[in-house]
């Protein structure tokens, strides 16, 4: 069972969609007990995220997700969420992974970072079996993790970011993968199937 | 590095998608859910359902709408016409859609867009803006177009992102039906004025229209309507044809 998370911050919806079309079992929770009984997480997010943060204290989920042992795969604002900081509303995040997110810079480059982009493979992991290096996945956000031990992909919007990062159990893709065709569905395929 | 975007625009009323010239002699041309996996299949980037429903039941059936689209495809899309309160960009965004476009209702009440923007992201938010050439410069037009305001168009793209938008979604009137070519030297205005993307909409006619727009005027993706509905351009050819004189896109 997994357990896809719906704390007023994600699109829940279209993640759900890709789950059914893959004929998985999930369910869509805000309950501590649902995630410990669940086999793998799905922690989506889209918005901004101190109120992301907030959520996530308000519905009791804070400390859970940072101890949890299980195959956790955070999307977008999920990924960053996943992170220590974010300058976003200066928030204190997970902190699963080291690092802050960090603002584009709209001098050098257009912020949002809106459509398709490729990502540079820079470590092997099982969320990238059958992906080719190179792949284009579809993007939207204005903040972004810095690269570093943890990333295994990177993305290039004038400046080098994180577009995946794992460590342990946790993964995290700063593309949206249930919005990136064929190669996104493959990613989620993988987080369920091999991780 | 980021590809550049091309988005066919469907015109929505009461649940189907309608084809037709101006708002007039409107045809069905099939269900939403149908043609966006059509387009999605094709090569589409993106997809923009414009909603020109008048009647009461258009909140529920926009939501229908998103839905379903949401469930036959895996590309973004954005959803415009008629929205003005936050709730209803909760339940459209909920629903499964990544953006919203605000038009008549943020010329009503500009505070909507930095509320909309603080609480779903500036990502989910597009400006759309209805501009016309008068004698004073470019003005923004509301209501599908049918009034005339004060505002000066360049002077609203940078409130609009000022405030929060995350991107614009720029319709020249005089253009729009004409297949003349986009009005390229405003939007090369307004692309250099502000930092969101900027969408280019109104006036495509052929392969070469959508070139001149990304190596002239820079917009970040370009939207048609008939072009695509009417199978004049594919798409596929399109993106094939860009990418061969060296735009970057997705292929």
């Amino acid at each position: 069972m997994i357990a896809l998370i719906d704390y007023g911050s994600g699109n829940v919806a279209s993640v759900a969609n890709v789950l059914t079309a893959l004929k998985q079992e999930f369910i869509i929770t805000k309950s501590e007990g649902e995630i410990i009984r669940s086999d793998k997480v799905i922690f989506p997010g889209v918005g901004e995220a101190s109120f992301a943060v907030r959520q996530l204290h308000l519905t009791n989920l804070f400390t859970v997700l940072r101890i949890c042992r299980k195959p956790m795969l955070g999307i977008c604002l999920g990924m960053q969420l996943m992170a220590e900081c974010s300058k976003e509303g200066n928030i204190k995040c997970l902190g699963i992974f080291p690092g802050t997110a960090e603002k584009f810079n709209n001098e050098n480059t257009k912020v949002p970072h809106m459509g398709w982009n490729d990502i540079n493979i820079k470590k092997e992991s099982k969320i990238f079996n059958g992906i080719n290096n190179g792949e284009k996945f579809y993007f939207a956000h204005s903040y972004y993790l810095p690269v570093n031990e943890f990333t295994t992909s990177v993305c290039n919007n004038f400046i080098d970011f994180a577009a995946s990062m794992e460590k342990e159990n946790f993964y995290g893709v700063q593309f949206h993968p249930e919005k990136s065709g064929q190669a996104g569905v493959k990613i989620i395929k993988n987080f369920i199937e091999l991780c | 590095m980021l590809c550049k975007r091309i988005i066919p625009c469907l015109d929505v009323k009461d649940g189907r998608v309608v084809k037709g010239t101006n708002f007039v002699n409107l045809i069905d041309a099939g269900s939403p859910a149908e043609l966006a996996e059509r387009y999605s299949d094709e090569g589409a980037d993106e997809l923009v359902f414009l909603d020109i429903t008048a009647s009461v039941e258009k909140r529920k059936t926009l939501l229908t709408l998103v839905k379903d689209v949401a469930k036959a495809v895996r590309i973004p899309f954005t959803v415009g016409g008629g929205i003005s309160e936050l709730s209803d960009i909760e339940a459209l965004l909920k629903s499964g859609a990544d953006k919203v476009s605000l038009n008549t209702s943020i010329v009503k009440n500009p505070e909507l867009i930095s509320q909309a923007s603080k609480r779903f992201g500036s990502q989910a938010i597009v400006a759309a803006l209805d501009t016309k050439l008068k004698d004073n410069g470019h003005k923004i037009f509301i209501k599908g177009g049918r009034e005339e305001t004060e505002l000066n168009a360049l002077d609203w793209c940078k409130r609009v992102t000022d405030l929060g938008a995350g991107e614009i979604l720029l319709t020249s009137m005089d253009r729009d039906g004409t297949k003349a070519g986009y009005e390229i030297d405003f939007l090369k205005e307004v692309a250099s004025a502000v930092t969101v993307p900027v969408i280019a909409s109104g006036g495509a006619g052929n392969m070469e229209h959508f070139l001149e727009a990304f190596q002239k005027a820079n917009v970040d993706a370009c939207l048609a309507a008939s072009l695509f509905h009417f199978n004049i351009i594919k798409i596929k050819e399109l993106k094939e044809f860009l990418n061969s004189a060296g735009i970057r896109v997705r292929l």
